[in-house]
């Protein structure tokens, strides 16, 4: 299989990048480049075979901790501000998306 | 004392818990030879906070509260997020970032005792096996200034081999810490996923990134793996709720009958006969201390490629898409709408390889594909995994090359990513597994540039891994020699 100039295209905007004409023209050539290493893969029977999300569960029953809902962090609102781009009164500043 | 920056991790805190140096001492020496910035290795130094932190740790010797490793200077790999050193990932979208607190394995460090030098180059967001993807510019191996220390954590390998700082951080997703440890001739390990918190560790690909050492040898990085690791399960949902343990208390044991498994996957013809030479001689040292060789087979060995270069991008598109413009960083100055400030501030933010995994990964996860590339990866894995564990029972430790070659010269593969990618072959098996994995000076290749030896453990057997290099490295001198540029 082969990507398309179009897909390039799509998979820019979901990804939220800009790509000028000569990125996408570079990036549609080094994906399809990389996909035909990625052909092996699809041979492979994996019929039966649970996904991986932790490695250790190889070899042990993993399962992912939640932590009880309470805070734990002390307010640290101007340091967590510190290195935003736009910020008023303690809010972050974005474009106008509401007309 | 005027080799102080030849000492190792060891002997330093010998000499500061016996007061024979001060940690201001050690400090300024490093300090001193950092100055200039030899190599690019260093992305942000601070000579005021880490003389305040020797200070510190001086007060600390004095009083009797001293870590065990207190007044030994460090130096972290920048994709952990430090409070008084600026935090980029290599990446010009956190350019000027300061992070409101400290990773857990920096603070772990500071609590035993270390100095922070600052914070090491690497490829931009740890993406990379030649620090070529810095924003802040590529590293320079001090073995040969024309050549590439390797990636992703290239400053933190040159730091240690040019007598920069004693000992650094890296993080290991697809061999980052493992392969310039071996292009750079020092010794570095990658504990078993989910031994060190990645609580401040900035995110690539989450299922994968570990943390770990890297110093010149393995005596050296039980000091600080031990100190690093150990459960964070407040902070890191994938941190294992185990105890700490000293892997220093075993270096010394006998390899009389260890089982070391040769996988004849990591032996074919991609590997260069220099690097084939050195593994085989380090093979025979092993023989000498008493190891047996074990033939086992690693069957996936080459599919590794491909379902790492799935799963790293697609968890990478996920954990990236936070670096939008508005919390933090670089955000583009024109743009028409908020759709349009993020698009522009990402294209302008990251660099190509950057935006090369984020599509990727975005295409691999998107609707129709997800089953047949993510799923299919993931399977994969698991198969990987347990290849793994059929071979563990006919051997106690795997030894092979860590890469196929000494490190490349400069822009060799540079316009070829996908050349890049067929280079982490041997790395990439462990890191899907999520086993522990190490590289060892085994001696020298083309050009006299440095050659590792890889070892492989089974789960939670760091102790072991570097009980075996810790052997190794008593019978060779690799470990201990230097670049010719070394003053």
């Amino acid at each position: 299989m082969s990507l398309t100039p179009q897909d390039i295209a799509r998979i820019a905007n979901l990804a939220r990048l800009e790509l000028k004409p000569d990125e996408s023209e570079r990036m549609l050539t080094q994906i399809n480049g990389f996909f035909g290493i990625v052909e092996a893969m699809q041979a492979v029977d994996t019929t039966g075979i649970e996904p991986m999300a932790h490695p250790v569960a190889a070899i042990q029953d993993i399962t992912l901790r939640l932590r009880p809902d309470v805070a734990s962090e002390p307010n640290q609102r101007d340091l967590n501000q510190q290195s935003a781009p736009a910020v008023e009164r303690g809010l972050f500043l974005v474009p106008k998306v509401i007309e | 004392m005027s080799d102080l920056h030849n000492l190792s991790v060891k002997a330093l805190a010998t000499l500061l818990q016996t007061k024979e140096v001060s940690a201001v001492e050690v400090a300024t020496r490093f300090l001193a030879r950092m100055g200039g910035n030899p190599h690019n290795a260093f992305l942000d130094i601070d000579s005021e906070v880490t003389l305040a932190q020797a200070q510190a740790s001086d007060a600390k010797l004095a009083d009797g509260t001293a870590g065990p490793l207190e007044g030994v200077p460090v130096a972290h790999k920048d994709v952990f997020v430090t409070r008084d050193f600026a935090t980029t990932a290599g990446s010009k979208i956190l350019s000027g970032y300061r992070s409101p607190f400290d990773a857990t394995v920096v603070q772990r460090l500071r609590t035993a005792g270390m100095v922070t030098l600052g914070k090491l180059n690497c490829d931009e967001f740890a993406m990379g096996s030649a620090n070529e993807n810095s924003a802040y510019g590529p590293v320079q191996n001090p073995w040969d200034t024309a050549r590439v220390p390797g990636g992703s954590s290239g400053g933190s390998a040159a730091a240690v081999a040019a007598g920069l700082a004693p000992a650094a951080t890296g993080t290991d997703t697809g061999g980052s810490i493992r392969q310039p440890a071996s292009f750079c001739g020092i010794t570095g390990i990658k504990p078993t996923y989910g031994r060190a918190s990645r609580y401040g560790m900035i995110a690539y690909a989450s299922s994968l990134d570990q943390a770990g050492p890297m110093a010149r040898s393995a005596e050296d990085c039980a000091l600080l793996l031990s100190a690093m690791c150990g459960g964070d399960i407040d902070r890191d949902s994938t941190s294992l709720d185990m105890p700490t343990e000293d892997f220093s208390a075993t270096l010394n044991n006998s390899l009389e009958g260890l089982r070391i498994g040769i996988p004849k996957e990591f032996f074919g013809e991609g590997l260069h006969a220099d690097v084939r030479a050195a593994v085989d001689g380090a093979l025979r040292k092993y023989e000498k201390l008493g190891a047996k060789l074990v033939p086992i087979s690693l069957p996936r060995t080459e599919l590794s490629i491909p379902v790492y270069y799935i799963i790293a991008p697609a968890e990478a598109s996920s954990n990236l898409s936070r670096f939008d413009g508005v919390k933090f960083g670089h955000r583009a100055k024109d743009y028409t709408d908020l759709v349009d400030m993020y698009k522009k501030t990402r294209a302008e933010g990251f660099g190509n390889e950057v935006k090369r995994r984020i599509m990727t990964g975005a295409y691999v996860l998107s609707h129709g594909y997800y089953d047949a590339y993510y799923l299919q990866a993931q399977k994969i894995r698991r198969m990987i995994a347990d290849d793994f564990q059929n071979a563990f029972k006919e051997c106690d430790v795997i030894a092979g090359p860590v890469a196929p070659s000494v490190a490349w010269k400069f822009g060799e593969n540079a316009n070829d990513p996908v050349a890049d990618y067929l280079a982490d072959i041997f790395t990439l098996p462990a890191s899907l597994a999520g086993l522990p994995g190490m590289s060892v000076p085994a001696g020298f290749g083309a050009g006299g540039m440095p050659v590792g030896l890889q070892l492989i453990g089974n789960y939670f057997k760091e102790a072991q891994l570097l009980n075996a290099a810790h052997r190794l490295q008593q019978a060779t001198d690799f470990h201990l020699r230097k670049p010719s540029t070394l003053a």
